[in-house]
């Protein structure tokens, strides 16, 4: 292991103070003056409909109002990978909840009842609100001009189906890897959506100036991205991205719900409709739920085949999901589960067929895990019944087939470095795996459950991060990058980075959240990925910064640039140990010279990273050929549950996750990532449940009745393990950790529910009462009724007969 | 209906006019500049609006102002004195009770609120406390360490 000073130390948080102190400023604690204007959205209340009229008389006759617009005004479609959507609604509207127009006000007072007055007359359309619905030979199309789009080169739409996108990936021969088995095992799992509940709702502020500058000030993970899609959008208006800034400071919390461009686009759209003035939109919790992104809902069939000896032969996994309205970043959830549904297993026959599908409903998206969570409830749950089925034990049987490094996975790329055999075995060891507990309670059940994940940054080939780094007067550090402090300690990982290279403490860096005129490029802060990347390139340019420092003191001392080191805030050099010269003395003004003049001028140092072994050229038809993925991050969880039978009231005993970091530069804030995401995976399975309408709506946007978990619903014992086989193209070996530690939450529930009670619930969420329903017999999902709603996934799966749909999709 | 009310913020008399029903989350941020105190859900289940109002955390974005004229209020950013942090504050740091940091001025508030009133409070009188507040980075690990610190902090204090 190597000797940092300040990589891998527990160094506090550069914002900490910031944040507890009030100073910390988000968005929505900016003062643009007393000219600011206020908007109020007029939502469609039809779940699919055209829109006939739009009258805003009325509401332009209310005193305070300034505008109106429609879609009538913004003839213009954005996405971040397919454009498939308006600013506004125009021909028709395809959720309930999506804008049809906006009022902007002086108050937002004034806003709200005048959107009241604007009159939007729709004729309904039929409505397609679940996956049976939306694949039928006869469904109504969401999307009639769905090939018309402009993606990016790796969707593969069908035309004249609810079909967005279709990946297929394939290795070696199905239908052999079945004939070799065994043993093979089929069924059906569903997930349905979820919300990511960030507690500072989405707010954007736009002004565009009467010099032609628009900028944005934006609660973002993405605000390069933001500019690049607002960029796109408003060309026809005559806006280039030197025109457009977007600045974000704090950001209360994202989870992938403030990643690509949702709201947004309503703010920057409707600051060009008022030039001059600033004007800001304000998500209710309530549009906060149903008008930014959801997780998207999935159906996944598995067919499994084994030996005997317990090695897996073939695997089929074939995922349908309900992507909503629209899918410009939804498909990308899609897509990288099409390439990644193996899971951390080594399987020589793949066949995966992951199918994002329109519906009417809110637009799927980003959401901490990709997809990943989804897919890993089905298939861990999976082969934890294979190793039963084979007589094996669940944890000798993952054991035997888990990935390691060097081995192919499905689409042909070979595995990076990653002990995956070492986090089995330390949460095992840390539930006491193998040894059955019984509760003092008669009426409680003890259960365990252990699953194991991987993850892949999921990003466009060539996605990048750019840093710049600049000396002060007095040696201490600016850094101006552009990934987004989320939460999860991204400032200080930065400092941290650029300290080890440049010999300067974390708390002598300041690391500025992302303004795009004036830091540098980064692609978004998604994928777990900007410890990596962004980390790369701090790196570089911390190391460029130091190359210039040995150059000023070369020319200005006459030392020999390969004698000199950094330390303690000094030039030291190797061959003379009296010398010692501190930052501070020469970093802006130079150095004199015995003749009076002087060398140097301001250390600055910039650097940038783009992985250049990516591609995304994989056949359309297997995957094979290209190289999607960076890397994957490995790891596994288990849990000791206690089950009340009467109630189904689940209390978590203890929990362990061990994550492979590569090397955690601060291992405080990866064990901060793990109990975070941990809770918020288990949230997903025990507590939240979204439930919609028959026609659609929401029914349950806000956490009086969608419930996260409060300060009482946390496990009794959580163990996190930091595991650290180094990522060779990672910054000193660091790869990201975010999002992999809520994936296992949701399998290993459903294992111990199973150890503890012998049941085998395939559908999420498992709620107590669900657990309570299951022990007595009785299926939810037969329950259901208006007064509960759907979540349209369907709970008996069976109901589900895949083969006639797919095959009436390829017609 | 306007009305002017009066009170005192963070030790400072201020005089407001207020509309009607506008609530107190309203008047401190729109109207006194002061941003600690967030919006988080507009219907007292998120706890990032808590201030403490007359020696009590109340969650401001359901309060009408007009209650609260004459009362003496206390916010994030009465907390430090000087280059001094708040114990509290300084234990939430420690603790690494912080991530985004949304929820955290409201959480300070409300331990403040109960630590002023009783430095002894129990265990239990903590957890009521914190399962006003949602989180959703954290796990709530943390944050209760960072209570428990607190409250060693705030009696080591008491003792000098």
């Amino acid at each position: 292991m190597a000797n940092y000073k300040y990589v891998g130390k527990d160094a506090v948080r550069i914002d900490g103070m910031d944040k507890v102190s009030g100073a910390a400023v988000y968005v929505d604690d900016m003062d643009f003056g007393p000219n600011l204007l206020h908007a109020e959205i007029v939502e469609s209340p039809h779940a699919h409909a055209l829109i006939k009229k739009v009258d805003i008389s009325e509401a332009m006759k209310v005193p305070g109002v300034v505008k109106v617009v429609t879609g009538e005004d913004y003839p213009f479609t954005f996405g971040l990978y397919m454009q498939d959507r308006f600013i506004f609604a125009r021909d028709r509207v395809r959720f309930v909840g999506e804008q049809v127009a906006a009022v902007i006000a002086r108050d937002s007072k004034t806003a709200k009842r005048a959107a009241k007055l604007v009159r939007v007359d729709y004729e309904e359309l039929p409505d397609v609100l679940d996956l049976e619905g939306a694949l039928k030979k006869d469904s109504v199309l969401l999307h009639p001009d769905l090939d018309k789009y402009s993606r990016c080169p790796w969707f593969f739409p069908r035309k004249g189906t609810n079909i967005a996108h279709w990946r297929k990936t394939r290795k070696g021969d199905i239908e052999e890897g079945f004939a070799e088995a065994d043993e093979i095992l089929e069924d059906t799992y569903t997930v349905p959506r979820y919300a990511h509940c960030a507690i500072e709702p989405h707010v954007i502020v736009g002004l565009y100036d009467m010099a032609g500058r628009l900028t944005l000030w934006s609660s973002s993970q993405s605000p390069f991205t933001q500019r690049h899609v607002f960029a796109e959008a408003l060309a026809p208006l005559g806006l280039t991205h030197k025109d457009i800034r977007v600045i974000t400071p704090y950001v209360g919390g994202g989870f992938g719900g403030k990643a690509g461009v949702s709201m947004e686009i309503i703010g920057c759209a409707l600051a060009m409709a008022v030039r001059g003035q600033p004007v800001k939109v304000r998500l209710t919790r309530a549009q906060e739920f149903y008008n930014t992104y959801q997780r998207q809902g999935v159906i996944a069939k598995i067919r499994l085949g084994c030996k005997k000896d317990g090695t897996i032969t073939a695997l089929e996994h074939t995922l349908h999901w309900d992507a909503g309205a629209y899918v410009e970043y939804g498909a990308n959830v899609v897509n990288a589960v099409g390439l990644s549904a193996t899971g951390p297993y080594r399987v020589p026959h793949v066949k995966i067929d992951s199918i994002c599908t329109y519906t009417n409903l809110p637009p799927g998206g980003p959401y901490r895990g990709f997809g990943y969570s989804e897919f890993h409830f089905g298939l861990e749950s999976h082969m934890t019944r294979m190793a039963k089925k084979l007589g094996m034990d669940p944890v000798a049987f993952r054991k035997k087939n888990a990935i390691a490094e060097g081995d192919t996975n499905g689409y042909g790329s070979k595995m990076n470095p990653g002990d995956i055999q070492k986090a089995i075995d330390e949460v095992a060891k840390a539930v006491e795996w193998g040894k059955k507990e019984e509760s003092a309670d008669p009426d409680k059940k003890i259960g365990k459950g252990l699953a194991l994940f991987w993850k892949a940054p999921a990003m466009p080939p060539n996605a990048s991060s750019a840093a710049f780094l600049k000396f002060n007067e007095d040696g201490s550090i600016n850094i101006a990058v552009s990934g987004m402090e989320i939460g999860q300690g991204y400032l200080t990982v930065m400092a941290q980075v650029a300290a080890e290279v440049l010999a300067v403490p974390p708390e002598r860096i300041r690391v500025e959240t992302p303004d795009t005129d004036r830091n540098a490029y980064e692609w978004q802060t998604v994928g777990s990925h900007v410890t990596w990347s962004c980390g790369n390139a701090v790196r570089k340019a911390a190391e460029d910064a130091k190359q210039k420092i040995f150059d000023t003191i070369h020319r200005g001392c006459g030392l020999p640039v390969d004698s000199l080191y950094l330390e303690d805030e000094h030039v030291k050099s190797r061959a003379d140990a009296s010398f010692a010269m501190p930052f501070k003395n020469f970093v802006i003004n130079g150095i004199m010279t015995q003749d009076g003049t002087w060398r140097g001028g301001p250390i600055v140092g910039s650097g940038m990273f783009m992985p250049e072994f990516t591609s995304a050229t994989g056949d359309p038809e297997t995957s094979q050929g290209g190289h999607p993925c960076v890397h994957y991050t490995v790891g596994a969880a288990a849990v000791k549950l206690e089950i009340d039978q009467r109630t189904g009231k689940m209390r978590v005993l203890k929990t362990a996750l061990a994550v492979d970091a590569g090397q955690a530069i601060n291992p405080s804030l990866v064990r901060g990532q793990l109990t975070g995401g941990l809770l918020q995976g288990l949230a997903t399975v025990l507590y939240e449940d979204m439930r919609y309408s028959r026609k659609g709506k929401l029914l349950n946007p806000n956490f009086t009745d969608y419930k996260i978990p409060t300060a009482e619903d946390v496990p009794d014992e959580i163990i996190p393990i930091i595991i650290e086989t180094p990522q060779p193209d990672g910054p000193f070996g660091a790869r990201g950790v975010g999002e992999h530690t809520m994936i296992p939450a949701a399998p290993m529930v459903a294992d111990a529910v199973e150890d503890a009670l012998g049941l085998r619930i395939k559908t999420m969420p498992l709620t107590a009462e669900k657990v309570a329903l299951a022990a007595r017999g009785i299926d939810f999902g037969s329950l259901k009724t208006d007064s509960i709603g759907f979540c349209f996934m369907g709970s008996d799966p069976a109901d589900y007969d895949f083969k006639s749909r797919d095959s009436a999709a390829t017609e | 209906m306007s009305e002017k009310i009066t009170l005192t913020v963070n030790g400072t008399k201020r005089s407001v006019e207020i509309d009607g029903w506008e609530r107190l989350l309203d008047v401190l941020r729109d109207k006194l500049d002061l941003t600690g105190a967030k919006r988080g859900c507009d219907d007292v289940a998120c706890g990032a609006c808590t201030v403490v109002v007359n020696g009590e955390a109340k969650k401001s974005c359901s309060l009408p102002a007009k209650r609260c004229d004459g009362a003496e209020i206390v916010t994030i950013e009465g907390l430090a004195s000087g280059t001094e942090v708040h114990p509290i504050q300084q234990a939430l740091i420690e603790a690494g009770a912080v991530q985004c940091g949304y929820c955290t001025p409201g959480i300070v508030m409300s331990l403040y609120a109960l630590f002023t009133k009783n430095l002894n409070a129990s265990e239990d009188e903590i957890e009521d406390v914190l399962e006003g507040h949602l989180c959703r980075c954290t796990g709530y690990e943390a944050i209760w360490e960072g209570a428990l610190l607190a409250q060693k902090l705030l009696k080591k204090n008491k003792k000098k």
